[in-house]
C-alpha cells in the first residue's frame, strides 16, 4: 500500500486530481453521487420540465419548452396550470389523501404485527434465530406477482378463506373480501412486513437483557418494563421500519390493481391512468412530482427530529 | 458507643435463638442436565454483609439470581423476612440488585435512572426527584445528575448503579461482582465506601465475588461455594484460621497441606504420621479415629524460621531456602526440607536491623502443635 501510494503514477494522479479540487475521499463519494445524478436527478428534471408543458396530440405528447415566436424571438412556454389543476380537481386530492391513509394504516398494522415478531426473533436463542430470520425473508424467493395471485385465491368469494369458514359453519354467506380496501391492506402489510421486521430486529438484538431484568427488579411490571425500556430504545428501528413500509406503500400500484376494487383510489393508479389511458404526460408528471414531495416531507421532518434528539 | 456492644449486635449468627432474615432451604437449580446450584441451605441475618465467594461457574450468581427472582429454584424454598418467595415475581420482591454490567438505562439521565424505581412505586415525580437527588449526594454524584450513562467513567457508573439499587431502601440488596469492573486502586477505596453505606442504611447486603481479598475485607460472613454447593460458611477469620476442607483452605490464602494418617491420640497431643514430614504433633481434635486419613494444614506464617535447631519441640525440620521473596512488610520463603518436600513459609519484617534468613541458607522450620489445622476432606 505504501509502496503504491509513493509510486510516481499514483502521486501524479493524486496531484492532478488535487488541482481539480478532488481528493480520494471525494472520489469515493463521487460514485453514489454520479448514480443519483444519472438515475434520479436527471429524470426528475425531465419530469419537472414535462409537468410545466401542455398536453398535445403529437410525439412526444407535450408542448416543447422553447419555441420560436412568430416574430422570431425565443419563447419559454411553461405554466403551473397542471399543478393548479391537481389542486382544484377533487379526484387528485382524494387520491393523494386516500394513498396516505392506506399507507398509514398499512404501516401501523405492519408495525403492530412486525414488532412482536422482531422482538421474539431477537430474544430467541442463536440457532433458532437464524431459522426464524430465514423464514421472514423466504417469501422474497417467490415472484411477487405469484404471491399476489395466491392472495386472490385466498380472498375470492369461493376462495380458501370463505370455503373454510363456510364448511366450519361460522358464516352462512361468503364474505366479500376481494376488491375492497381490506384486501389492499392485507396485500400491502403482507408484502412489506419483512421491511418492517428486519430493521426492528437489527435494533432489538442490540438490547441488553440485563436492562429488562433491571427494570423488573426496580418494580416495573412486564408491561411497564416494555413501555419504558425496549420501546424507547427501539425508536430508531421503529422509524426505519415504518419508513420502509410507508414510502413504497404510498406509491403502490400493483397491489391495489390486483386486490383493490373500483373504489380503491390510490395515486399510483391515477398516475398510470394519466400516462397510459389519457396520455396526458404533463398532468401525470405533475402528479408524480407532488407525490415525491409528499413522501420527502415526512422523511426530512423525521431526520430533523432525529438530529435534534442526537444532539442532547 | 461501646465496641464490644457493636460486635455482639452485629453477630446474630452466633445467637442460636436469632431468627434468620433470609432462609434458603434445600435449594437446587438445574439447567437441563447441568446442576448449577445443588441442595443449598443458608441463613442470613438482618444487617449482614454476606459474601458468596467462589470461582466462576460455582453457582454463586445463580443463587443470587434466585434471590432476586430472575430464576426459579428447581427444588427447595427461599424465604425473605418470613415470606415465601416461590411465586413472587422480581418486581414484587423486597430486593434490589446491582448488576455486574450495571445495566443502566442508556436513554435516561443519571437522575432518571435513579428515580426509575421510585416512580414505579407510584411516587410523585417531584418526590422521586428529591429522593433521587438525596441518594446521588450520598454517592457524591449530584453534579452529574443530568448526564447520560455513556458520559460517565466506570467508577461513576458503578456509583449510579449502587444509588439506583439503594434508593428504594430494599430489605435486601444483591450485588453481583459490584467492584469487578473497577481498577485495583478504585476498588480498594470503593470497598470501604460500600461498607460505610451499608452501615449507614442498615440494609442487608449479599455480595457475589470471586475475589477472596474483597470478600475478606467486606464480609461479616463468607459462604464459600464450589460446584453448586456451599463448602463452608463463616466469619472471614473462621474461614481463614479454621477451614473445613482442603478446598476452602487452598482457596483462601496460601496453605501447606501434608497428607497422613492419625497415629496415636493422647489426651493432650495427637500424632499424625505423614510421608512428607514424618511424625507431626498436633493439638487433639475430636471426631478422629486411629488410622483415619487426614491432612495437616498450615498457613505459611505459622512456621518459625531459625538458623539453630529449636529446643523443646519435636515439630522441627531441617531444610534449605530455595527461594525468597522480599515484599516489604514480609518475606516469603520456599524451603526444600531434607525429605525433599517443598514448604512455603513467611515471616513478617518487624525490625530494621534483623539479619533475616536469606536465599540459599540452611534453616530449621518448626511449628507449634496448636498451629496445625487437621482436615478430613
Amino acid at each position: 500500500m505504501n509502496a503504491l501510494t509513493r509510486s510516481a503514477p499514483w502521486r501524479g494522479t493524486a496531484w492532478a486530481f488535487g488541482k481539480l479540487g478532488l481528493s480520494g475521499r471525494s472520489l469515493v463519494i463521487a460514485i453514489p453521487m454520479l448514480w443519483l445524478g444519472v438515475f434520479f436527478l436527471a429524470p426528475f428534471f425531465v419530469l419537472g420540465r414535462i409537468s410545466l408543458a401542455e398536453a398535445i396530440i403529437a410525439r412526444p405528447p407535450f408542448t416543447p419548452l422553447f419555441d420560436r415566436a412568430p416574430d422570431g424571438t425565443l419563447e419559454i412556454i411553461a405554466s403551473f396550470e397542471n399543478f393548479r389543476f391537481l389542486l382544484e380537481d377533487a379526484l387528485y386530492r382524494n387520491a393523494y389523501l386516500s394513498s396516505i391513509r392506506i399507507a398509514l394504516v398499512s404501516t401501523v398494522f405492519a408495525l403492530l404485527i412486525g414488532y412482536p415478531i422482531a422482538y421474539y426473533i431477537a430474544r430467541a436463542p442463536e440457532p433458532k434465530r437464524s431459522i426464524l430470520l430465514l423464514m421472514v425473508i423466504l417469501p422474497f424467493w417467490t415472484s411477487f406477482l405469484l404471491r399476489g395471485y395466491a392472495w386472490m385465491g385466498f380472498l375470492r368469494t369461493n376462495g380458501v378463506i370463505n370455503n373454510t369458514l363456510m364448511s366450519l359453519g361460522i358464516i352462512d354467506a361468503p364474505l366479500r373480501m376481494m376488491h375492497t380496501d381490506v384486501a389492499v391492506y392485507i396485500g400491502i402489510v403482507y408484502t412489506y412486513l419483512p421491511f418492517m421486521i428486519l430493521p426492528l430486529y437489527a435494533n432489538l438484538t442490540k438490547l441488553d437483557g440485563a436492562l429488562l431484568e433491571a427494570a423488573s427488579d426496580l418494580g416495573a411490571s412486564p408491561t411497564v418494563t416494555f413501555l419504558t425500556v425496549p420501546l424507547p430504545l427501539s425508536l430508531p428501528g421503529i422509524v426505519a421500519g415504518s419508513m420502509l413500509v410507508f414510502i413504497p406503500a404510498i406509491g403502490e400500484y400493483v397491489i391495489p390493481a390486483l386486490l383493490g376494487g373500483p373504489d380503491t383510489l390510490m395515486i399510483g393508479r391515477v398516475l398510470w391512468d394519466e400516462f397510459f389511458s389519457s396520455r396526458d404526460w404533463p398532468v401525470a408528471s405533475a402528479v408524480a412530482i407532488v407525490m415525491l414531495f409528499l413522501v420527502v416531507a415526512p422523511i426530512m421532518w423525521l431526520q430533523s427530529v432525529q438530529n435534534r434528539r442526537g444532539m442532547d | 458507643m461501646d465496641a464490644s456492644a457493636i460486635a455482639a449486635d452485629t453477630r446474630p449468627w452466633r445467637d442460636p435463638d436469632a431468627q434468620p432474615f433470609i432462609s434458603v432451604r434445600g435449594v437446587t437449580k438445574k439447567f437441563g442436565d447441568f446442576t448449577a446450584v445443588s441442595d443449598v441451605d443458608l441463613d442470613i441475618y438482618k444487617g449482614e454483609l454476606f459474601c458468596l465467594l467462589g470461582e466462576s461457574g460455582c453457582g454463586k450468581s445463580t443463587l443470587l439470581r434466585m434471590l432476586a427472582g430472575f430464576e426459579q429454584p428447581t427444588e427447595g424454598s427461599i424465604r425473605i423476612d418470613g415470606e415465601d418467595m416461590a411465586h413472587v415475581p422480581p418486581d414484587r420482591r423486597p430486593t434490589n440488585m446491582m448488576f455486574q454490567s450495571y445495566a443502566l438505562f442508556p436513554h435516561m439521565t443519571v437522575e432518571k435512572n435513579v428515580a426509575y424505581g421510585l416512580l414505579r412505586e407510584g411516587l410523585k415525580k417531584s418526590e422521586a426527584c428529591a429522593k433521587a437527588a438525596e441518594m446521588l449526594r450520598m454517592v457524591k454524584l449530584e453534579k452529574l445528575a443530568r448526564r447520560k450513562p455513556d458520559q460517565l467513567s466506570g467508577g461513576q457508573r458503578q456509583r449510579v448503579a449502587l444509588a439506583r439499587a439503594l434508593v428504594k431502601r430494599p430489605k435486601l440488596l444483591l450485588l453481583d461482582e459490584p467492584l469487578g469492573a473497577l481498577d485495583k486502586k478504585l476498588r480498594e477505596e470503593t470497598q470501604f465506601e460500600l461498607i460505610k453505606i451499608q452501615e449507614t442504611l442498615g440494609v442487608t447486603f449479599i455480595v457475589v465475588t470471586h475475589d477472596q481479598d474483597e470478600a475478606m475485607t467486606l464480609a461479616t460472613r463468607i459462604g464459600v461455594m464450589k460446584d453448586g454447593m456451599i463448602e463452608q460458611v463463616g466469619e472471614p477469620r473462621e474461614i481463614y484460621e479454621t477451614p473445613d476442607s482442603r478446598f476452602v483452605a487452598d482457596f483462601i490464602g496460601t496453605i501447606n497441606l501434608f497428607e497422613g494418617r492419625v497415629d496415636a491420640a493422647a489426651p493432650d497431643m495427637m500424632r499424625i504420621r505423614t510421608e512428607a514430614l514424618g511424625d507431626v504433633l498436633v493439638s487433639p481434635q475430636s471426631g478422629l479415629t486411629q488410622g483415619q486419613q487426614v491432612w495437616a494444614a498450615l498457613r505459611p506464617e505459622r512456621f518459625w524460621l531459625t538458623r539453630e535447631k529449636p529446643e523443646n519441640t519435636r515439630n522441627a525440620w531441617h531444610g534449605h531456602v530455595e527461594e525468597m521473596g522480599y515484599i516489604g512488610h514480609m518475606s516469603q520463603y520456599r524451603i526444600r526440607l531434607d525429605s525433599g518436600v517443598l514448604v512455603r513459609a513467611s515471616q513478617s519484617n518487624r525490625l530494621r536491623d534483623e539479619d533475616p534468613i536469606s536465599w540459599d541458607e540452611k534453616a530449621w522450620v518448626s511449628v507449634n502443635p496448636a498451629a496445625f489445622r487437621v482436615l478430613t476432606r
